[in-house]
Parts: structure tokens; C-alpha cells; sequence
């Protein structure tokens, strides 16, 4: 039975892993990578749903990695937000691969997509589960470097000129995360994240030192969660690989930088009123209403999405400013909502554009009347992003503007309220020019070599949707898995005793 | 010892971002390298200098004597600059296919993806 708890905890690396080996193997059969990496993200799915049940159940899981135990090896630990965020993930990747069967051209499967994303998964994972500073580091490194390869293969000029963007601030990201690391190690002398979290509270002479090594993981960590002053990458990058791989990375990424900085903040650094609530707070409105208006200015599909990313993490970075159980819970929802809803929109616009051959506005248009299904995926998304109930963005941000105003935070709350009204502008936008608008007729003679629609493409979507539907409508389960979430991270001490006090 | 260590190390941070801000393609690779060796370096002094000898802990008893250096940071560094490898020689390559696409080493120009109207279809 322990066997099996500690294989468990492992398996959201392991799955990923074997399946990018056995993919890797099968180099030149397409097919029969195809067949691997589907029934791998199955695979994972599967066993992230099992991993989250049994911490439903049991509480807390930890494993010590090579049987050292705590403070000195490596742990493993699984609690109730990484879980959720596990299965969303798994969840929107398995979306992506399928999607990916219909719509990525040859010459980048054959280059390695699928290992790429296996790896890439398997990043995610360990992030996710990870009990230790450094090897946070690592994995984080692991799925950044997937995410250059994805973002260059193929070698447009395009892809390689946002890719050179993305690469050089996510290298200074890692190397100022190294440095965060290192002064928590100098000040402290350990890397398992709940001993340190034991020492922060036993040297209250150094809590100077400590917003210092606090603000370089807001820097490195809010550089590769895309958040204000540092976001600007992220529009100038995301929007130039073709889609099966612009929505895994724009679905996942961003979000585990999030969560790392929940985790960092919730665990270690303490949110107390004073600088860092402050500089979480201006960093959280800046980037919601920067993120909106940009979204709003744009006219491609991709970059209106971009955009919109950033705004939509002002508001999980805004649940952990304010900092109150009901605040963290909606930042938690709010992610894993955010995760489904985003993949799901940017494979819409992908299924557009390969039967339209564009992403721009000017040439795009009749949607609604050649495709409805399509317009009806695109709908419910795009409600759901904006928080019109009973969808589930509605109860992200009843979550956080409820919290905001009861903690009397009313300038935030306003501010995402706002942002939230010029949310909809812009997927109204997208949704006149898109899908409502009749389609140009001076078209360049270029566009006009497009794809035949393939009817198969809408399947990933529907199967994103109906947990997107899910998590609207049958909201309070998972708002009361949240809010228990949201307890075990504001009581760090759960963590901590789960951690420390295993032998 | 540790004084000239830490300014050394901050030295080469101001140099690495001076390349790094630089519009040659080639200045910020270097740039990016002395970056991520600036920030190692910064682990191994942050874990104290210690100069005597390695925490190897002789045959007969049971812990190292007093005083050795702090092996956990090396093996940090030992990681970071195995990790720091692949990425840089990604940047390399990188850098050269964008060279031979674009046919520019002025950063300054590749702000097409920005553009609002930039899309190629």
C-alpha cells in the first residue's frame, strides 16, 4: 500500500517521461507517436484525477526521494492546489495533443513535437509536486527549455524573432531565480521549502534580508508568470507558433509561474500589510488594466489572446495581494479555470484560421453562419472568460471581488471589476469581426490556399467545454475544494508538520 | 577575500546587462553567458568562502571536521552551470538561424512580431 502512495506521487513525472522516451524511439513513425503521446496525456490525466481523489482523501502526500529524510534529501510533496492544478493541466494538454493530430503540419511532428511536449509536461509536473527550492529551479528550467524548442521548431522568421524575445528574458528570469535561491540558502542554510519556512520564523532579525530575497523571486518568477512591468515578452512571442503549440504554452506556463509564486508567498515569505502587500497590489491592478487595454487595441485573434493572458493573471495575483482564505480560493479557481478556458479559446481561433488561412481580423469573418458549432464553442468560452454566470469565470471573480471588498481592499476590486467590462468588450470584438461580420472580398490571392475544415478539430473543444461547463455549473464542489485549498495554504503549518514530521 | 569576491561578482552583473541592452546580436550571447556566470558565482560566495579544506569526512569518524567549506552550493552551481550550458548553446544557435533569416545583427529591427498589423497571413 505505501508502495503504491509513493509510486503514485511520482507517476504525473513518470508518465510524461516514458512516453516522451518511447516517442523519442519512434523518431520517424509519426503514427505511432501519435498513438503514444494520446495515450500518454490519458495517462497522465488519469492518474493527476487519481493523485488529486487520494489527497481529497488522505490529506497531504509526501514522498522522500532516495529515502533521505527531510530537510536533507529531496521531497515530493502533493497538497491540494498543486493536484488541481495538475489535472487542469493534464486536462488542457490532453486537449492540445488531441487537437494537434489535425492541425500541425508534418515537418514539426517529425522535429520532435510530441517528446518535446512529453518533456514539457513532465516540467509541469515536478514544478507542481516539487517540496524543494532547487529543484523548482530545475524543473522550471526543464519545461522553459521546451518551451524555446517549441516556440522555434519549424524556424519561421516570425517564431525565431519572438523566440529570441522570450529566450533572453527568461535566461535573466532563471538567472535572478538562482540568485533568489542562493541568498534563501545563504540566510537559512537549506533548500526544503518547509524547513525554510520553519527557520523564516525563527530569525526575525533578518526579515530585512528577507523582502530582499522576496523581491528577486517576484522579479524572476513574476518575468516568467508574465505580470506587469515584465510581461511585454509574452504578446511579442506568444502569438508566432502555429496554435497546437501557442495554446499548450499560453494555457500552462504562465499559470505554473503563478503558482509557484502563491506557493513561494503563502509558505516563506509571508503576505503581510506593508511593502510586499503594496507592490503585489499596484503589480495586480497595472497588470490587469495594461493586459485589458492592450487585448482591446489588437486586431489578430492570437495577439487579442495574448494580451488578454496578461490581464487574466492580474487577477490570480490580485487573490494573493489581498490574501484572506475566500481571496486565495477564488486565485486558485480562477487559475485552473483559466488554464481550460484560454487552451480552449486559442484552439477555437486555430480551427478558424485553418479554414479561413488568417488570424486577422480584416480578412476573417461569417464564422457563426458556415461553422455554428464552432461559434457555440467560441461563445461559451468566451463568456466563461469574461464572468458572465453561471459560467465559471463568474464565480473566479465573485471570489476575488467579494474577498477584495470585505478586506476593504475597494480600489482593486473596482479596478477588476472594470477590467472585467473591458474583457467583454474585446471578445465582443473578436466575436463581431470573427464570427458575426460577413467575410471580406478583397482578399489577398495568398490566404486563399486554405485547409479543408476537418470536423474533428471541434472534439478537443467539446471535451475542454464540458469541464469548463462543469466547473460553472456545478460550481460548488470544486468552490469547496478551493476554499480547503486555499485553508491548507494560508495554515502553512499543515504543509510544514506534512513535511517534517513524517519520521 | 569575500569583499573583492562580492564586488567582482557585481561587476560582472552591471557588465553582463550593459551587453544584454546592447542592439549587437553577438553582445547579447555574451551578455546572457556573463549573466549566468555572474549569477553562479554569486551562489558560491553567498554560501560563504570558506578556505580550508572540502567536507569529505575521513574513514574513522563520523562527521567532517571543523571548518570545511559548504558542499551544498557547489553542487548548486555544479547544476546550474550544466543547465546554463544547454541554454546558452540554445541562445547560440538561436541567434545564428535568426542571423541568417533576417540578415540583421541590429536587435533594434526585429520589433516586427510587436507590430499591431505584423501578422504574415
Amino acid at each position: 500500500m505505501q508502495l503504491q502512495d509513493n509510486l503514485l506521487l511520482l507517476l504525473p513525472m513518470l508518465v510524461p517521461f516514458i512516453g516522451a522516451v518511447l516517442c523519442i524511439f519512434c523518431w520517424r513513425a509519426i503514427v505511432i507517436q501519435k498513438i503514444i503521446a494520446l495515450l500518454t496525456q490519458i495517462g497522465l490525466t488519469g492518474c493527476s484525477i487519481w493523485l488529486l481523489q487520494h489527497v481529497v482523501q488522505q490529506g497531504i502526500a509526501t514522498i522522500q526521494i532516495g529515502g533521505w529524510p527531510a530537510p536533507f534529501g529531496i521531497t515530493i510533496i502533493a497538497d491540494l492546489f498543486s493536484c488541481l492544478l495538475l489535472t487542469a493541466g493534464a486536462l488542457a494538454g490532453l486537449a492540445v495533443i488531441i487537437y494537434s493530430f489535425y492541425d500541425l503540419d508534418k515537418p514539426r511532428i517529425r522535429f520532435g513535437y510530441y517528446p518535446v511536449v512529453m518533456i514539457m509536461q513532465m516540467g509541469i509536473g515536478g514544478t507542481l509536486l516539487t517540496g524543494d527550492l532547487f529543484n523548482l529551479y530545475v524543473w522550471f528550467e526543464i519545461l522553459l527549455i521546451c518551451a524555446f524548442v517549441l516556440i522555434t521548431i519549424g524556424g519561421t522568421k516570425q517564431q525565431l524573432e519572438g523566440a529570441l524575445k522570450y529566450v533572453t528574458i527568461n535566461l535573466i528570469a532563471s538567472g535572478l531565480l538562482l540568485v533568489g535561491i542562493g541568498t534563501i540558502y545563504g540566510m537559512v542554510g537549506s533548500l526544503n521549502m518547509a524547513q525554510i519556512a520553519v527557520q523564516a520564523q525563527n530569525l526575525p532579525h533578518m526579515q530585512g534580508l528577507f523582502v530582499v530575497a522576496s523581491m528577486f523571486f517576484i522579479v524572476s518568477v513574476g518575468i516568467k508568470a508574465a505580470v506587469f512591468p515584465l510581461f511585454f515578452w509574452l504578446p511579442a512571442s506568444y502569438h508566432t507558433p502555429p496554435i497546437a503549440i501557442s495554446a499548450i504554452i499560453a494555457g500552462l506556463l504562465t499559470k505554473v509561474g503563478l503558482y509557484v509564486l502563491v506557493r513561494l508567498f503563502t509558505l516563506i515569505f509571508k503576505v503581510e500589510p506593508g511593502f510586499t502587500t503594496d507592490v503585489l497590489l499596484v503589480m495586480a491592478g497595472l497588470t490587469m488594466v495594461v493586459g485589458v487595454l492592450g487585448a482591446a487595441s489588437q486586431n489578430d485573434y492570437r495577439k487579442v489572446l495574448s494580451f488578454s493572458i496578461v490581464s487574466q493573471i492580474g487577477y490570480m495575483l490580485m487573490g494573493l495581494a489581498i490574501f484572506t482564505p475566500l481571496a486565495i480560493a477564488g486565485s486558485v479557481y480562477f487559475i485552473m479555470h483559466n488554464m481550460l478556458v484560454k487552451t480552449n479559446l486559442f484552439l477555437v481561433g486555430g480551427a478558424v484560421a485553418q479554414e479561413q488561412g488568417s488570424f486577422n481580423f480584416r480578412y476573417l469573418g461569417g464564422v457563426y453562419k458556415k461553422r455554428p458549432l464552432l461559434a457555440i464553442i467560441f461563445f461559451i468560452s468566451a463568456m466563461s472568460l469574461a464572468g458572465i454566470p453561471p459560467f465559471s469565470g463568474f464565480w473566479g471573480k465573485f471570489m476575488l471581488a467579494k474577498a477584495g471588498f470585505e478586506s476593504g481592499f475597494y480600489t482593486i476590486a473596482g479596478i477588476s471589476l472594470g477590467a472585467g467590462v473591458i474583457t467583454i468588450i474585446y471578445l465582443t470584438k473578436i466575436w463581431n469581426q470573427v464570427f458575426l461580420k460577413d467575410k471580406s472580398k478583397d482578399i489577398p490571392v495568398n490566404l486563399l490556399h486554405k485547409q479543408p475544415f476537418k470536423k474533428m478539430l471541434q472534439l478537443p473543444m467539446l471535451l475542454l467545454l464540458t469541464v469548463i461547463l462543469a466547473l460553472g455549473i456545478f460550481a460548488e464542489p470544486f468552490i469547496h475544494l478551493t476554499m480547503q485549498a486555499a485553508e491548507e495554504l494560508l495554515h502553512s503549518e499543515i504543509y510544514i508538520n506534512a513535511v517534517l514530521k513524517e519520521n | 577575500m569575500d569583499l573583492i569576491f562580492t564586488i567582482a561578482v557585481g561587476l560582472l552583473f552591471a557588465a553582463s546587462l550593459y551587453m544584454i541592452l546592447h542592439r549587437h546580436l553577438f553582445k547579447l550571447i555574451v551578455g546572457l553567458m556573463v549573466f549566468g556566470l555572474a549569477s553562479n558565482l554569486y551562489v558560491f560566495a553567498i554560501g560563504r568562502l570558506t578556505r580550508e579544506q572540502s567536507a569529505i569526512i575521513p574513514g574513522d569518524a563520523d562527521v567532517a571536521f571543523e571548518p570545511f567549506a559548504d558542499p551544498v552550493p557547489q553542487a548548486l552551481i555544479l547544476t546550474a552551470i550544466v543547465i546554463g550550458f544547454g541554454l546558452q548553446a540554445f541562445a547560440i544557435v538561436l541567434v545564428k538561424r535568426l542571423y541568417q533569416v533576417s540578415d540583421s545583427e541590429d536587435i533594434d529591427e526585429l520589433k516586427n512580431t510587436d507590430k499591431i498589423d505584423s501578422t504574415e497571413k
